[in-house]
């Protein structure tokens, strides 16, 4: 047995890439992103082209994960908003659903009285996206394009 | 936990060296990262000490080319070694679908590598996966050395399930890509199993 894989639709994916579209401009802010625990990027948007969102990614993820720790060992809930302000850049990260990890890098365009509130409704939406994505990815037929991969499918991979 | 995004058309894994400390997990991903052309990898990431001993992770992003239309991107972490680091180590498995076992092949080192494999075990026993389930693979490092024990020996000690081991000299890079394409076979082997 290996974990229950997570999955992104085509149809979800729009949604949330909408939200996160949509979070930019309403928070003023320079890059969102979405993240699952494992550090895999699910959407991003903004400035991404000056950032290195796969890196961010998986810090990101590794920074949850180690106060997702703490709190365990405080015998908290994990700590669900992490908020670090830098000279020009600042970043907001929130916990949504306890699946992923939304993220917002802002300068002094914005402010974090703006990016909470913004991230709050996004959050919301966010939330039911990835419940109803979590039951489409539940239901059997969801056949795994991977199912049918062959032997040399595989090897052919590693001949280069 | 394998992340299939039928969107971009990719395939997320993330792999995981683990090891006793200094054995040479965080070699083997820098091998990797010079030997791999600029497009197929990310930067890599190392979070260690003023020493340079693993601190929480290594990370380093590779793409592998593609399957049936869909680019497989292996994620590869290392976790810290020393003991005192458990509860780094417990977060970095969290979601692995591959782990490569780094045995530090020294004599005196075999303490350390037993204390680490049950560690290991008993690691992902917490999360509810078995290491017996699990795509795995064990490399035997540091062959070059003048005081390492015999791959028998090693193998009885470490590897008694008999999975698919690599003898290694990762400074030099021997053995390192051949471990590597071992368990990334493992992992998409699995994924065709259905995974869910
Ligand atoms: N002789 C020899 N030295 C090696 C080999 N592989 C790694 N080393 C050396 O062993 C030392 C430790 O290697 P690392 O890769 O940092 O070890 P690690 O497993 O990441 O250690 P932690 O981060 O503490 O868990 C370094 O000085 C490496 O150059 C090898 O195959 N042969
Ligand atoms: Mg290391």
């Amino acid at each position: 047995m290996i974990n229950p894989q997570m999955v992104m639709y085509e149809e979800e994916f729009n949604q949330i890439q909408a939200v996160v579209d949509r979070l930019v401009r309403d928070a003023n802010a320079k890059v969102v992103f979405i993240v699952d625990k494992n550090g895999q990027l699910i959407a991003a948007s903004g400035d991404i082209d000056n950032v290195d969102t796969t890196s961010l990614a998986s810090l990101t993820a590794g920074n949850i994960a180690a106060t997702g720790g703490m709190a365990k060992l405080l015998k908290e809930n994990e700590f669900a908003t992490q908020f670090h302000e830098g000279e020009k850049a600042n970043i907001h990260i929130q916990l949504v659903g306890n699946r992923v990890i939304l993220v917002v890098i802002f300068d002094s365009r914005s402010s974090l009285g703006l990016v909470r509130l913004r991230v709050k409704k996004a959050s919301e939406e966010l939330n039911g996206i990835f419940e109803s994505l979590l039951k489409k990815v539940a239901e059997p037929g969801a056949d795994s394009p991977f199912a049918e991969i062959t032997d040399e499918d595989i090897d052919n991979l590693f001949n280069d | 936990m394998s992340f299939i995004n039928y969107m971009a058309r990719e395939i997320n894994c993330k792999l995981v060296y683990y090891g006793p400390g200094l054995c040479g997990k965080t070699t083997n991903l820098q091998y990797i990262y010079e030997r791999t052309n600029p497009d197929a990898k990310g930067k890599m990431i190392s979070l260690a000490t003023e020493t340079e001993r693993t601190l929480f992770f290594d990370f380093l992003p590779l793409s592998l080319g593609e399957i049936r239309g869909f680019k497989t991107r292996f994620h590869l972490y290392t976790v810290p070694g020393q003991v005192f680091y458990d509860a780094s180590r417990k977060l970095i498995l969290k979601g692995v679908d591959g782990v490569i076992f780094v045995a530090d092949s020294q004599i005196e080192r075999t303490e350390a590598n037993l204390e680490s494999v049950e560690n290991l075990r008993t690691n992902l026993a917490e999360q509810g996966y078995s290491l017996d389930k699990l795509p795995y693979v064990v490399q035997y490092n540091k062959r070059d050395l003048p005081n390492v024990a015999s791959v028998e020996e090693l193998r009885q000690m470490i590897n008694p399930t008999n999975v698919p081991d690599y003898e290694a000299v990762a400074r030099t890079g021997v053995g390192v890509f051949d471990t590597l394409k071992a368990v990334a076979k493992l992992v998409l082997t699995e994924l065709r199993k259905g995974g869910t």
